[in-house]
């Protein structure tokens, strides 16, 4: 057995300072089992120690919101005695190091956050970045990472309806993969962690505990350098099947009364949900590790206290339960374990055949958690970039066609359909469209969830971009009718310990923060990433949103496709042309610059009510948001997702005519209307800016009867990079 | 009509063949666990889709081996119509109750989305309710639905009339654009000898509500009811 002094602890990723204060904690020198549950439990990915300053400030309240951050998952009412169960977590580095496994083991891990709680999960996401498609890597990223994702929901049979995809040079040494799960619960019937009752047994269920994923945590909490490849063996290997043993033994005794606490083992395995269980509650957990079902002999207790073997569990169970608890694990073919009990000492005190391996104070443990004030700078400012500062195209709509076949704007179809995005048989809305719908089950409605982020508006302008994402998030809620209820968000940047990159996390937390509030759209829940960055290269600032709204009738929701020839195309919202830091400047010119484009929130919630307004009443037939690519962009994959064109009308303009089909101005949507005056009245009654712009009909796009191109052609441009790209060798 | 769901371990499914089920019959299915040995009395079983035993050996090959599948086979030769969906149709196959192999998809990955089907042949109790060369749309979601057999039993399904089903373009026609996983001649579901088991990759139960986007799948069972109530 090594022995513990401060060269140990730095190989356990533990400063100086930390390696002090946990001697001073401890009173004496920890054995080498206390040295690896201190340097997990504070290392950035479970002690927040760089974020948590900043995560305090963002707004997690509303009456709608059950329970906030700090459980498993968020918990927000969905009326009807029912709750929405819902979180979003990085399985960044993992993804990298060993795509499938990385992937699929991020599926399992968000789904046990949300089933740990009491809900069936009903639907998956995920928002994934790749870096450039030249990277001789990231074909086989993309390939290994999107087969993970479905190997895992496919198989325990969750629909994943939805996400997004980026790619971008910066994330060539660091991919991302962010997974979202929402699961619905009784409201009356929601599990929590903190353990309690003192002699209450605490039971391991599950899988076997193997010695994969050791340290994974500790691995998430640092950067990658050139010999990370040799990491492989700290990434742990999924099995969906267990987990869907585990998913149904759960729920059927989450449905007796037997349970007092229960937590997953996710990052640092049986140490995290240890200590998190006795912190919780106030109370000690006493455990005699060689109870522990594991897969291989002669395991150490270091060892099972850090492995991430996955798709287990921890409980407390009433006293005098266990037989009926081992009866329904036994009838799933699950380990079922009783390793120890919950004490009133305030310690977690481990012991392998009567010998004492660990004995740590929890409070102290907690607590002294390290919390990094960290130096900071703000991103420079960037000028705008004027509409008439671009050189104008004669063809736009050649530019929109090879916009379209981009790999940032075509087609994802290649992905989703290696999703089954229909198990449960409750999507009403499949993916392709601003936000998935599931039904809740039984009922006429549903739950509405996205995934959005735009990095280069936050590259450009750290809090501009956090507010956006979250408003695009809103926005893409609304455009399928749904009310927005609350979010959940994943933190995505390179090293907190370099002022410029901490300087966008502060930025894009104030961001998200303020459009938060001003949506009354709160964060209940959320996972910080730090460390994507390689030999000093950080990816672009991601701070991806989940979005979940709720849709009180089915028939009340609007969808892209076009679904009647001749009715007037109408714009919501303020349009003057913006294009810095749009997809247009930077895939048609070729230039990252200027400012992003402002978010006036107050335009925004104003906009958006008055579009979900007139879907909800049936005024619109047709809805969808403008985002990259802006208006033109929009309007094509509306005509894209049905048969019918579009026959456009410039307004008077006072901007070139690119800067109004390409510019990406905030708070906007398109709406399809037969009754284009009644629309306009009502938006004139609510003081928003509202005009048609066309009417839908033909087989092309035809912008002022001299600028055409036939849907077909687009079509063919939008859906065959993806598939061409990844048959390609 | 009486009818069981059997549940393996994995099935993921069970509970949407129960609820179509449910909606044309007005009775709930019997959810039987695969560890029973004897199926209540009933009129009528499905084996669900799903990953029984997370597909570990081959799709369908465990479940095969469960202590249920012994009454099912006889329930089966005796004459209770017995339908597999997607992993149900590869238990099916490994059953030996039809004929041929599922195998991994022609372009190696899991495809799921809605395609076209024609009823090859509707004289059958799952069937009735369409009319012969009628043309479905409904989802598939298999990593494995490549129907492979040799010719003689292909020649001999054809002969008698026990395609149930073939995939085909939007319009109707059999060819290689419209056949999703290379199945040998474009099947998509199959009858055995006594045209009372059904195998099918498609999900009908996925489309049986307009709130599913598409109600196809209903006269399935549906037709079913009508058939076998009394």
């Amino acid at each position: 057995m090594s022995e513990v002094n401060q060269a140990t602890a730095a190989e356990h990723g533990l400063s100086a300072i930390e390696y002090d204060t946990m001697l001073t904690i401890m009173e004496r020198t920890p054995t080498i089992t206390e040295l690896g549950i201190f340097s997990v439990m504070w290392s950035e990915h479970c002690s927040y120690k760089s974020s948590r300053k900043w995560l305090k400030t963002l707004p997690t309240e509303g009456p709608q919101v059950i329970c906030g951050p700090g459980e498993n998952a968020g918990v927000v009412d969905i009326g009807d005695g029912l709750a929405a169960v819902f979180k979003i977590e990085s399985h960044n580095h993992p993804s990298f190091i060993e795509p499938y496994q990385g992937a699929a083991t991020g599926v399992g891990g968000i789904l046990r956050d949300v089933f740990t709680m009491g809900a069936r999960p009903v639907a998956n996401m995920n928002a994934l970045r790749f870096g450039s498609p030249d990277h001789p890597k990231t074909r086989h990223l993309v390939s290994g990472v999107v087969a993970g994702i479905g190997g895992y929901g496919n198989c325990i049979g969750v629909p994943t309806v939805g996400g997004e995809t980026n790619f971008d040079p910066a994330y060539n040494g660091n991919i991302l993969v962010n997974a979202m799960t929402v699961g619905i619960a009784d409201a009356d019937k929601i599990f929590y962690s903190a353990a309690a009752g003192p002699g209450n047994p605490v039971v391991y269920v599950g899988s076997k505990t193997g010695r994969d994923g050791i340290h994974g945590a500790t691995m998430a909490s640092a950067e990658f350098d050139d010999d990370s490849e040799d990491k492989r063996p700290t990434v742990q290997v999924g099995d969906p099947f267990t987990e869907k043993l585990l998913l149904e033994a759960c729920l059927e005794l989450m449905a007796t009364d037997a349970i007092v606490a229960i937590q997953d083992m996710g990052a640092a395995g049986l140490t995290s949900s240890t200590v998190e269980m006795a912190d919780k509650g106030g109370v000690g957990i006493e455990l005699n590790l060689e109870n522990t079902p594991t897969r291989e002999e002669g395991m150490t207790p270091y060892e099972i206290m850090l492995s991430e073997s996955q798709e287990r569990m921890l409980m407390v169970l009433k006293p005098g339960r266990e037989a009926e608890a081992r009866a329904i694990f036994e009838k799933w073919e699950l380990d079922f374990a009783v390793i120890g009990r919950v004490t009133d000492s305030g310690r977690v005190l481990l012991k392998m055949h009567n010998e004492t391996v660990a004995d740590i104070p929890v409070s102290p443990l907690v607590d002294a958690a390290p919390v990094y004030d960290r130096p900071w700078e703000p991103t420079p400012v960037r000028e705008p970039v004027a509409p008439d500062g671009i050189a104008a195209s004669d063809a736009p709509l050649k530019a929109l066609k090879k916009l379209l076949s981009k790999p940032n704007h075509c087609s994802r179809r290649w992905i989703w359909e290696q999703y089954d995005h229909m198990v449960m048989a409750d999507t009403a809305h499949r993916p392709g469209g601003d936000a998935a719908i599931v039904r809740i089950h039984n009922t006429n409605r549903g739950l509405a969830i996205t995934t959005d982020c735009t990095p280069r508006y936050c590259y450009a302008e750290p809090e501009t971009g956090g507010k956006q994402a979250v408003a695009e998030a809103w926005r893409n809620l609304i455009a399928v009718g749904a009310k927005p209820l609350a979010l959940t968000n994943n933190l995505n940047f390179g090293s907190p310990e370099r002022p410029p990159i901490m300087g966008q996390f502060v930025g894009c937390v104030k961001g998200i923060g303020a459009a938060a509030s001003a949506l009354d759209f709160p964060v209940v829940s959320g996972n910080v990433s730090f460390y994507n960055e390689t030999s000093g290269e950080a990816i672009l600032p991601t701070p991806v949103i989940g979005g979940l709204g709720l849709v009180d009738n089915l028939a009340q929701t609007a969808r892209i496709a076009f679904t009647e020839k001749g009715e007037s195309i109408v714009l919501i919202g303020e349009t003057t042309g913006w294009l810095g830091a749009s997809s247009y400047l930077q895939e048609i010119h070729g230039r990252r610059e200027g400012a992003p484009p402002p978010v006036d929130l107050a335009t925004e919630r104003r906009n958006g009510d008055f579009v979900r307004s007139q879907i909800v009443t049936g005024s619109a037939t047709v809805c969808h948001d403008i985002s990259d690519g802006g208006l033109i962009v929009a309007i094509a994959e509306m005509a894209l997702a049905s048969a019918i064109g579009a026959i456009l009308e410039a307004p008077r303009l006072n901007m070139p005519l690119d800067s109004w089909l390409f510019g990406e101005d905030q708070a906007r949507y398109v709406l399809t209307t037969a009754e284009p005056e009644a629309m306009l009245g009502a938006a004139k009654a609510s003081g928003i800016t509202a005009s048609v712009i066309g009417r839908t009909g033909g087989s092309a796009l035809t912008i002022d009867g001299t600028h055409t191109i036939s849907v077909d052609e687009l079509r063919t441009a939008h859906e065959m990079w993806l598939p061409d790209y990844m048959a390609a060798q | 009509m009486k009818s069981a769901v059997i549940v393996f371990p994995g099935s993921n499914c069970d509970r949407d063949v129960a609820v179509a089920l449910e909606r044309a019959s007005g009775v709930a299915p019997a959810m039987v666990w695969h560890r029973e040995t004897a199926l209540p009395p009933v009129d009528f079983i499905v084996l669900p889709g799903g990953f029984s035993y997370g597909d570990y050996l081959r799709g369908g090959a465990i479940a095969a081996r469960s202590p249920i599948m012994r009454d099912v086979e006889s329930r089966a030769r005796a004459g209770t119509p017995v339908l597999g969906i997607c992993n149900g149709f590869q238990v099916l196959t490994e059953v030996g109750l039809l004929p041929g192999i599922l195998m991994r998809n022609a372009g190696l990955k899991f495809i799921c989305r809605d395609v076209h089907i024609a009823v090859a042949d509707n004289g059958t109790v799952f069937t009735g309710a369409y009319t012969k060369d009628q043309v479905l749309r409904i989802p598939v979601a298999h990593n494995e639905g490549n129907y492979f057999a040799d010719d003689d039993t292909l020649d001999a399904l054809e002969s008698t009339g026990r395609i149930a089903f073939r995939y085909t373009t939007p319009d109707g026609t059999v060819c290689d654009a419209g056949n999703p996983n290379g199945s040998a001649r474009s099947i998509a579901g199959i009858y055995s000898e006594s045209r009372t088991v059904m195998g099918l990759m498609p999900h009908p139960e996925r489309v049986v509500d307009p709130a599913h986007g598409g109600t196809d799948g209903a006269n399935m069972f549906a037709g079913l009811v009508e058939a076998l109530a009394g």
